[in-house]
């Protein structure tokens, strides 16, 4: 299924339209094995409704979605979630659990019917706290820890789904720049080990510096897809976010600065 | 997360709990009838008024309460993970409320007391369609709108309630006001909502992952490949239903559903595969403690049994929430 030839996610014609608005017009893309795509645009423009399209959590308007080359509807649903996982943009906490047991519900899809997590899901689990700088907290009570380490704990939850596919909603959210560049760093070195990622972020220059390609939603239904450079420029930058922005080169780093 | 070891130990525990509970229900009352006379007249066919005591009266009214606390406290548990609210008990949409407004009605025509089970159980089923029907709505309902319109509609049932109360003869009104409270002594048919307990927890466990799965919210459960929607529908059908039983058999017995799930989760986590039998075997221990309890303090006079199940379950509850400082 991880055929480095086929792309894992496909958009064609895409266009969404969420009570009378429309977010964005047609657009097609194509997302590689080893390729990070990052959404960029401004407050209610639509890029969580956008990303969970593309995580097949909702339909399209028009055109189609397709995963490992097929449509969401010719998956099964467990079979999905091996392929693709999603982080979403906000964690519920209505109920105590430990950390180990929250991040061993990412385990879900790989167990069957009957199946119990076993000592290998939980080397899995604890593998993916140590990724996210969590290794001692396992035996916490999420309601206990802070919105940081919460958002931590729902990424360690991802990598334990283990999924070809990551679909990331904001997962600086809530991380102080330590952790922000952390998890970045940790989410593109999957995109280098040859998994895809796409993900929600709201800094452009943290876009600039992990994206390959960009998908910029102007809020009014324009889109702009493509390569970083072509679509991170200070003028479409601008347009879009409603504010002068301005294009620095800093020690070999493309920085923007709103004027 | 408990090993299926640990959690099968922790079911056993509580199984043994069970038997217990019912040795003592049935030796104690106003009669009292030693441990081998128990044993001689459930399995040794013994004739004779104490075998009858045991047979014909304390073994049905000792399965119907822990069968009926198991439903409740098993829908209380559902409701809680449906509802996202750890405040849900099963009666919050208006289940309980459906049924009282048919049992009354039912007590206050003096009608048989087949009737008054069968009004009981129609009127759960009419308040669980109207709820659910109004809650539908657009076919995108939300948890906040469920919970609005059950609440709602238990108003609406409290309100029926309290005019029949007033309008009801007096030598009904009582009788009237013990099905409200709960009472067991005229459940002399336990048997068809135990088999509705054992297959509801039955067709359960195979879901009871996906619970855990739907706790961390709707998206991450759909991108986990849990059919969120067709899950909280049948969820609601089922917690419904076993409400409805439960109320049907005993009356609407208070605090079970909302303490015994709590009870068990401060004590054994949030796990709903080692949760769901834990809660159906602790609520039916608590409520055929109770009712020991309802029938013997102060015998030959009997109390309605959610007197002690809130007598009981509060200090209890409050204990254990203190014990666990956040």
């Amino acid at each position: 299924m991880s055929d480095a030839a086929l792309p894992m996610l496909e958009a064609d014609r895409l266009a969404l339209r969420v009570g009378g608005r429309w977010l964005c017009c047609e657009f097609s893309l194509q997302l590689m094995p080893g390729q990070c795509l990052v959404l960029l645009g401004p407050n209610g423009a639509g890029k969580t409704t956008l990303l969970n399209t593309l995580a097949g959590l909702r339909e399209p308007t028009v055109g189609s979605v397709l995963l490992g080359g097929l449509p969401y509807a010719a998956w099964r649903a467990t079979d999905a979630a091996r392929y693709r996982g999603l982080l979403a943009q906000q964690q519920p906490d209505h109920f105590s659990s430990t950390v180990l047991e929250t991040v061993l519900v990412g385990r879900h899809p790989h167990l069957g019917r009957w199946g119990w997590e076993g000592p290998a899901d939980e080397r899995i689990a604890r593998a993916a706290l140590a990724d996210v700088g969590l290794a001692d907290m396992a035996a916490r009570d999420i309601l206990t820890l802070s919105g940081g380490e919460r958002q931590r704990v729902a990424v360690a939850a991802l990598l334990a789904q283990a999924p070809q596919l990551y679909l990331l909603d904001e997962p600086t959210n809530h991380l102080d720049l330590h952790y922000q560049i952390a998890v970045l760093d940790l989410i593109r070195a999957l995109a280098d080990a040859g998994h895809g990622v796409v993900m929600v972020l709201h800094d452009i220059n943290l876009a600039a510096r992990y994206a390959d390609q960009v998908i910029l939603l102007d809020g009014r239904g324009g889109v702009r897809a493509g390569a970083r450079d072509a679509v991170l420029q200070a003028a479409l930058l601008s347009e879009a976010f409603a504010h002068p922005l301005r294009r620095y080169e800093l020690d070999g780093r493309t920085t923007f600065l709103p004027d | 997360m408990r090993s299926r070891r640990q959690a099968l130990l922790v079911i056993a525990l509580l199984a043994l709990a069970g038997l217990a509970v019912f040795a003592w229900a049935l030796s104690a009352g106003s009669l009292p009838i030693s441990r081998s006379e128990v044993w001689g007249a459930l399995f040794g066919g013994e004739q004779g008024m104490a075998a009858g005591v045991v047979r014909e009266l304390r073994l049905p009214r000792a399965v119907a309460t822990f069968v009926c606390g198991g439903l409740l406290a098993m829908a209380g548990a559902l409701m809680q993970v449906l509802l996202r609210n750890p405040l849900a008990d099963p009666y919050v949409l208006g289940i309980s409320g459906g049924a009282a407004v048919g049992a009354l009605a039912a007590i206050m025509f003096g009608l048989a007391p087949l009737v008054v089970d069968g009004a009981a159980f129609a009127g759960a089923l009419a308040a669980m369609l109207l709820v659910f029907g109004l809650a539908h709505g657009d076919g995108s309902w939300t948890q906040t709108r469920l919970l609005l319109t059950g609440v709602i509609v238990a108003a609406g049932c409290g309100a029926a309630i309290t005019l029949m109360l007033a309008l009801a003869p007096d030598t009904r009104v009582q009788s009237m006001l013990f099905w409200l409270m709960g009472d067991a002594s005229g459940a002399t048919r336990p048997w068809p909502a135990l088999a509705v307990l054992l297959i509801g927890l039955a067709a359960l466990m195979p879901f009871a992952r996906d619970l855990n799965v739907l706790a961390r919210g709707e998206h991450t459960a759909l991108a986990l490949g849990i059919e969120v929607r067709r899950l909280r529908g049948a969820l609601y059908v089922l917690a419904s239903l076993l409400t409805a039983v439960a109320v049907t058999l005993v009356g609407s017995v208070g605090f079970v559903g909302l303490i015994v799930p709590h009870l068990v989760r401060l004590a054994l986590g949030n796990d709903q595969r080692v949760l769901l039998p834990a809660a159906a075997l602790a609520g039916g221990v608590l409520l055929t403690a109770a009712d020991t309890l309802a029938r013997t303090v102060m015998a030959p006079m009997q109390l309605p049994v959610g007197v002690l199940t809130a007598l009981i379950g509060v200090p209890v509850f409050l204990f254990l929430l203190s014990r666990h400082p956040r």
